[in-house]
């Protein structure tokens, strides 16, 4: 079982031509993600890395069959880009583009609301099933089938968190990067409910960081749904001073909001077990996995 | 990218919401000639922070004359850390009352929040803080903008905890929702993640005044501002070249590099990605050392992007030791190695460095670095250990 990306996903990948789209997109393949189409504008009728290219997601839709968009394209165009995919009548987004004027996400994170798409990012690296398939920039050698769902703010963490799982025999469900930006189309709040739902996973890994307060909403609905998994967290940014822009945008402490202590003190008042270092997540989620 | 107050007045004053008479000193001069012209000013120190006020960067003078002279006494004041380049000097106001009125980012909601509070005049936070139910807000739909019936509801609720004005009430919802209207489209067509009044002055014809503004511009969307940025950057520059800026933090945004300075730290922390960088920090600090930076190469980690990275973090002489943090997804562990030796050799880094990376031949990245002289680790919180005792006592 997996959470939002599967063997059955059919990938349409906007932006497939550029450096990027195009280097992602055969490490995707790779990994035996299906991917079925591009679209760039402008460039329909041509082939890119063994699939069609469309000049609209809707022509892509109609010829390919494509439920999922994995969209890597300049920060200008992005936010345009995702709500494209949205009219189009996709399932799921994954926007990895960093660098999109906010207001511009305000709108698109408004119009994505009114379709049946759920959005990924922007400014993340995206998600992976481990075995089947995966959208975006976790490396490929990382995950391994198994029983934890792991959800995170930042990209190489992410990675680090997926590979000492991998390499304690623990394995993931599902991993799935939500970005590092101020306003994200999925929240862990938008996640942990598909973690709960699936009963493959036994544990979930929260990886927050400092900046807003998206990891006290996710102590809040963990408190009010009765979440019974256990949750092992982690937090960085314990030494970033207020007011600093720390790499992600989102990554900042404006006034009392944002504080990694806030966080912490928040996940571990709902029973979550908060690590100090990647090491003793993996540690953590070994003591709480139920059987071993 | 904040702009200064006599910046946010101009873009207020362009879009018709009403501003006090102002001028723009540069020189004690400058300011008696706007004494004369405008009678009763006060002179305002302009830098992009708030608190001037407490600092004694504001006074207010009835003469060219007192004008000259506390001109003179707030240009050679630094604010927390910024020099004073400029002063606005602008005509005085009869007040009523002081309102509030902003428009900012809210990120749970995922859309700007207008917000309005008859508690003007003192720091939005504060109010929140002190007393919450004094400040009404409303989400208004990102096409939309905010409707008419939106402004009213939020001016009703936020006129209710004013009982002066109680019986102006309709007349003031009826005035903020053009005011409201305005400021909104200002921000989004500025990209502002925050556009604020502070204090909104309603004076005794019944006008409402901006008195004071805040302006803070989305740096995702400073390619679309670049005249505002050029401007800002023209302002806040002396003859000296300084900015007010921390200067290591103002040289990182010159190279391109993602770099938080930590004034004091004595470990160079580097590392790829920025929720890795901001633990590598942590994890020293854990150990009892001092982060001096945040340094994040990004993705990948070429020779060349961690050469222009170490000299960066070395050019702050407090930097006695460099942790470098790097996952290696795509890049190679003997490639990363190699990088770091020769940037070690080329700059003539005399400095202790540990290197902690994983990934792809990483075995072979850190024979490199042992036989270079260079410490590799293999878990991040050795490494961390291991820099702050090579970097020993005091870090």
């Amino acid at each position: 079982m997996a959470i939002l990306v599967d063997r059955s996903t059919r990938v349409l990948v906007q932006g497939i031509t550029g450096r990027e789209g195009s280097f992602h997109t055969q490490q995707m393949q790779a990994y035996g993600t299906t991917v079925v189409a591009g679209v760039v504008p402008g460039r329909g009728g041509a082939e890119a890395l063994g699939v069609p290219v469309f000049d609209t997601v809707t022509a892509a839709v109609a010829a390919a069959g494509a439920d999922t968009a994995f969209t890597i394209v300049p920060p200008a165009f992005a936010a345009d880009a995702v709500m494209e995919a949205a009219a189009a009548g996709l399932r799921l987004g994954v926007c990895v583009t960093e660098g999109i004027p906010v207001l511009d996400m305000v709108r698109a994170a408004a119009f994505v609301q009114r379709t049946a798409m759920r959005l990924v990012g922007p400014n993340c690296p995206g998600l992976m099933t481990p075995g089947e398939a995966k959208i975006g920039f976790i490396p490929n050698h990382v995950g391994r089938p198994g029983r934890v769902g792991v959800v995170a703010r930042s990209g190489t963490l992410t990675y680090e968190v997926i590979q000492g799982l991998s390499d304690a025999g623990h394995g993931e469900t599902t991993a799935v990067g939500i970005g590092g930006d101020p306003v994200l189309g999925s929240t862990f709040v938008d996640i942990l409910p598909l973690f709960a739902a699936d009963p493959a996973t036994h544990a979930v890994v929260l990886v927050g960081e400092i900046g807003g307060s998206d990891e006290e909403r996710a102590a809040e609905w963990i408190r009010a749904s009765g979440f019974d998994k256990p949750v092992v967290a982690f937090i960085s940014g314990r030494t970033a001073p207020p007011g600093k822009r720390m790499g992600h945008a989102g990554a900042i402490i404006s006034g009392t909001t944002g504080s990694a202590q806030g966080k912490i003190d928040a996940l571990a008042s709902v029973g979550a077990a908060v690590a100090g270092t990647i090491e003793d997540v993996v540690r953590l989620v070994g003591e709480r996995l139920p059987g071993s | 990218m904040k702009l200064l107050e006599h910046q946010a007045k101009r873009q207020f004053a362009r879009v018709g919401i009403a501003v006090p008479a102002g001028r723009l000193a540069r020189t004690p001069e400058e300011a008696a000639d706007a004494a004369r012209e405008l009678g009763r000013v006060a002179v305002k120190a302009q830098v992009p922070i708030g608190g001037r006020g407490k600092a004694g960067g504001i006074a207010v003078v009835d003469s060219p004359e007192a004008a000259r002279r506390e001109a003179a006494r707030i240009l050679a004041m630094e604010i927390r850390g910024y020099p004073v380049r400029s002063v606005w000097c602008e005509a005085g106001l009869e007040i009523v009352h002081e309102l509030y009125l902003g428009v900012t980012l809210d990120r749970e909601r995922r859309r700007l929040a207008l917000i309005l509070s008859a508690a003007g005049g003192m720091e939005i936070e504060e109010v929140a803080a002190t007393s919450p139910e004094r400040i009404a807000k409303v989400w208004p739909d990102p096409f939309a903008g905010p409707q008419p019936f939106e402004v009213r509801e939020l001016a009703f609720a936020a006129l209710a905890h004013a009982p002066p004005l109680a019986e102006a009430r309709g007349r003031l919802a009826a005035a903020l929702v053009p005011l409201a209207q305005t400021l909104h489209r200002l921000a989004v067509d500025l990209d502002a993640v925050t556009c604020e009044i502070n204090p909104l002055v309603l004076t005794p014809e019944g006008t409402l005044v901006a008195a004071d503004g805040k302006l803070e511009v989305d740096e995702n969307a400073e390619y679309r501002h670049r005249e505002l940025a050029a401007e800002l950057a023209l302002d806040l520059e002396g003859e000296d070249g300084r900015t007010g800026e921390d200067p290591f933090e103002a040289e990182a945004k010159r190279r391109g590099l993602t770099y938080v300075h930590l004034p004091g730290g004595s470990i160079g922390c580097i590392g790829n990605g920025a929720g890795l960088v901001m633990n590598t920090l942590d994890l020293v600090q854990q150990v009892g050392g001092r982060p001096n930076n945040f340094l994040d190469i990004g993705g990948g980690a070429g020779a060349e992007k961690v050469r222009a990275a170490l000299e960066m973090v070395l050019s702050d002489p407090d930097v006695r030791g460099v942790f470098i943090n790097i996952f290696g997804g795509i890049t190679r562990g003997d490639e990363v190695a190699r990088g770091v030796v020769q940037a070690r050799d080329e700059l003539g880094i005399r400095v202790p460095l540990v290197v902690r990376m994983t990934g792809t031949n990483e075995e072979e990245g850190r024979r490199i670095l042992a036989a270079a002289g260079i410490v590799p680790g293999t878990s991040a919180p050795e490494a961390a250990r291991k820099i702050v005792e090579l970097v020993g006592g005091g870090a």
